[in-house]
This record gives C-alpha cells, sequence and structure tokens, in this order.
C-alpha cells in the first residue's frame, strides 16, 4: 500500500537545534557572542583586530577562526594580539555550522570571556543558512567587491543583524554607490543597522564600537 | 560545497518520518526550495544515492519543487518577482517590500509503501 506523509519540516532543523544549545552554553558563561561573514578578503580578522585593539582595556574577547584549510594565519594574528583563539578546520566546507562550533566552545575559556567573535569561512552563498546560535550575525561587505552585492546574493542580507561596509578609504579610487547599496540593504532587511567604515585610516569604527557595547551590556 | 550535509538531513528527516509510519520503503521525497535560500545543485541526487544505499529510502526519487522569490511593494501594493537587476519595486521604486516566499528550504512529503493493514 502507497501513501503520503505531510512532513513540512525545515531542512537544517537539526542544525538549529543545535544552534539553540550553543546559544544557551554561551549565555550560561555571559559571554556575548557575534558570528563575522563575508566573502574572503572582505576584512574580517582586519575588524576583528581593530576591534580587540579598541576593547581590550575593558573587555576579554575569544576568537574562533573558520577556514578550509589548516592554515592557523588568522587565529596566530588574534594570539598575537594578546587574546585566545581557536581554529576550526572545515575541513572543505564553505560554512561553519552549530556542531563546528559546539567543539570550540568547549576549547575557549568561555568563563574568562566578555565578548566571542567567530569569523566565518569567507564565502557569501550559504553561511547564513547555517545558523551557530551567536547573538548576532554580522555581515561584512567591502567597497571593492562594488555595490551591486545586495542583488546578487539577498539571502546573505536578509540574515543578519548588522552590515559593515569596509574599505571605505578605497571609495576615491573604485566606482561605489553608496545609495544603490544601501538601497539594497534597506529593501532586504529594513532598519538593519548600517556601519561604514576603514580599518585603514580607522574612520567610522566609533559607531562600531559603540553599538557593539551596547548590545552587549544588554 | 554544502550539499553533502544538506543531504545528509533529508535522509536523517525523511527516515523518521517514514519509520514512524512503519513504512517498508520510501518511494518519493518532495521538496520545496525557495529562490533565495540555500543553493543546492544536482550533486545531492550523487550524495543521496551513496548516502540513502541499505536504507529505506534506497532508490527514492527526490522531486525539487523551486520556489520562485515573490514580493509585495508595502507602498503600491504591486506584487512581482525580482531578478538580480529589479530588486526594487518597478511600479513605484519603493525599497519597502515583504518577502512573500522564495525562502523555503523544507522537506514539505514523502511517498512510502507499508504493508497492508491487516
Ligand atoms: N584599503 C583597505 N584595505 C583593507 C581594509 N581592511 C582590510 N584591508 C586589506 O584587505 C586584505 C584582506 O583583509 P583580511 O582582514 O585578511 O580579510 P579576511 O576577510 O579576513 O580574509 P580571509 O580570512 O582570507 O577571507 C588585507 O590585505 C587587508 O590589509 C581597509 O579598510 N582598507
Ligand atoms: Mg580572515
Ligand atoms: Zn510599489
Amino acid at each position: 500500500m502507497s501513501q503520503t506523509i505531510t512532513v513540512v519540516e525545515k531542512i537544517l532543523s537539526a542544525n538549529d537545534r543545535l544552534a539553540e544549545q550553543n546559544r544557551a552554553k554561551i549565555e550560561e558563561a555571559g559571554v556575548y557572542s557575534i558570528n563575522i561573514m563575508a566573502s574572503p578578503g572582505a576584512g574580517k580578522t582586519s575588524v576583528i583586530l581593530k576591534t580587540i585593539e579598541a576593547l581590550k582595556p575593558e573587555m576579554q574577547i575569544g576568537v574562533v577562526e573558520g577556514d578550509t584549510a589548516p592554515v592557523t594565519i588568522d587565529a596566530d594574528k588574534v594570539m598575537d594580539a594578546g587574546m585566545p583563539a581557536v581554529q576550526i578546520n572545515t575541513g572543505g566546507e564553505c560554512h561553519l555550522d552549530a556542531i563546528m562550533l559546539q567543539g570550540a566552545l568547549n576549547t575557549l575559556p568561555l568563563d574568562t570571556l566578555d565578548v566571542m567573535i567567530v569569523e566565518n569561512v569567507g564565502n557569501l552563498i550559504c553561511p547564513a543558512n547555517f545558523k551557530l546560535g551567536t547573538h548576532v550575525n554580522v555581515l561584512i561587505a567591502s567597497v571593492p567587491e562594488g555595490d551591486d552585492k545586495p542583488y546578487k546574493y539577498p539571502g546573505m542580507y536578509r540574515g543578519v543583524q548588522a552590515v559593515i561596509l569596509n574599505k571605505t578609504d578605497l571609495l576615491p579610487y573604485i566606482k561605489f554607490n553608496m545609495d544603490y547599496f544601501r538601497k539594497g540593504v534597506e529593501a532586504l532587511n529594513p532598519g538593519l543597522a548600517f556601519f561604514p567604515l576603514s580599518c585603514v585610516t580607522g574612520e567610522g569604527f566609533d559607531a562600531w564600537i559603540a553599538w557593539l557595547k551596547e548590545q552587549a551590556a544588554k | 560545497m554544502h550539499e553533502l550535509p544538506v543531504t545528509e538531513s533529508i535522509l536523517e528527516i525523511s527516515l523518521r518520518a517514514a519509520q514512524a509510519q512503519n513504512a517498508r520503503r520510501i518511494s518519493d521525497i518532495y521538496l520545496k526550495i525557495g529562490q533565495w535560500s540555500t543553493i543546492v545543485d544536482d550533486s545531492i541526487q550523487f550524495y543521496w544515492d551513496t548516502l540513502s544505499e541499505g536504507t529505506l529510502a534506497q532508490g527514492a526519487t527526490l522531486h525539487f519543487e523551486r520556489i520562485p522569490t515573490l514580493l509585495l511593494c508595502l507602498d503600491c501594493a504591486h506584487s512581482y518577482h525580482p531578478t538580480g537587476e529589479q530588486l526594487l519595486c518597478p511600479q513605484c521604486g519603493s525599497a519597502r517590500l515583504h518577502v512573500h516566499q522564495g525562502e523555503e528550504f523544507q522537506v514539505e512529503s514523502i511517498e512510502i509503501e507499508t504493508d497492508e493493514s491487516p
């Protein structure tokens, strides 16, 4: 006998449940957590290092570095800046997922931290779908990538709570229509927190740091 | 490359639903994939053939229903399917939009075979 069974279950529901467990663990330790996503080279590590520099006097920050290959370049930079870092090698997967973060949470000294920052694998296709359980998802776009990215990768812009536009020091040299970019972001994610900044000149960093502190204090 | 974990999830969800009905076999799996959700390509079928081997779902056919994104303009009530270049409302240019569909990513239903009920 043949019959149809209605299922209606989200394909990534198992990951979502693990993400909830991660969140519980992070909250229990009293840590505020951020998942940073961007295309390769947008400036994730640069933003993390400058954020550490700004918050170092008052906060302890742990970093989880996701990479597709077993290279510890980014994690080493964080440790050189005097903060604990854990490297996750995804073994070729194009994103971190909740179970990978679960492993890292057991390694990081969570109880000593105020903030945890996850540097996701550089990729605009899918990381937003694989929730990690962090308090916020932040997308870093950068000026050289072009102003059309919200239009080409709507899924990424839908899944975040803040957008950083990095490398604004390059605006004089690159054709980048700020209105067009912002309109795309606004259409996909109305009222989203937006921080144009430069890791080179430091311009715009104050607003990002102020927002972060405000969120962490909530 | 995220098709492997996605395929594993589809298999796990389908097997759980089938076992709850004492199925002998799963013959078909119906998936809803929105245009704005995770991109999945044909390699799913490849992973499927390998992963489902020896399970109730061996040989099941995967049916993908691709759902095009449908946006509703909150200013002029026009509804439309956006394309890469045309995201904002083509009627009035508004960026105040509601995503009506296109973000689905789910196992919708399965077709199973059971022994005749006694
Ligand atoms: N001009 C300019 N260059 C920047 C800025 N921020 C970062 N860069 C440069 O961009 C390059 C990539 O920066 P990273 O911070 O390594 O980027 P990432 O996103 O961590 O890269 P992956 O981890 O490899 O994906 C480096 O050469 C940085 O020096 C900026 O604000 N302006
Ligand atoms: Mg990096
Ligand atoms: Zn309109």
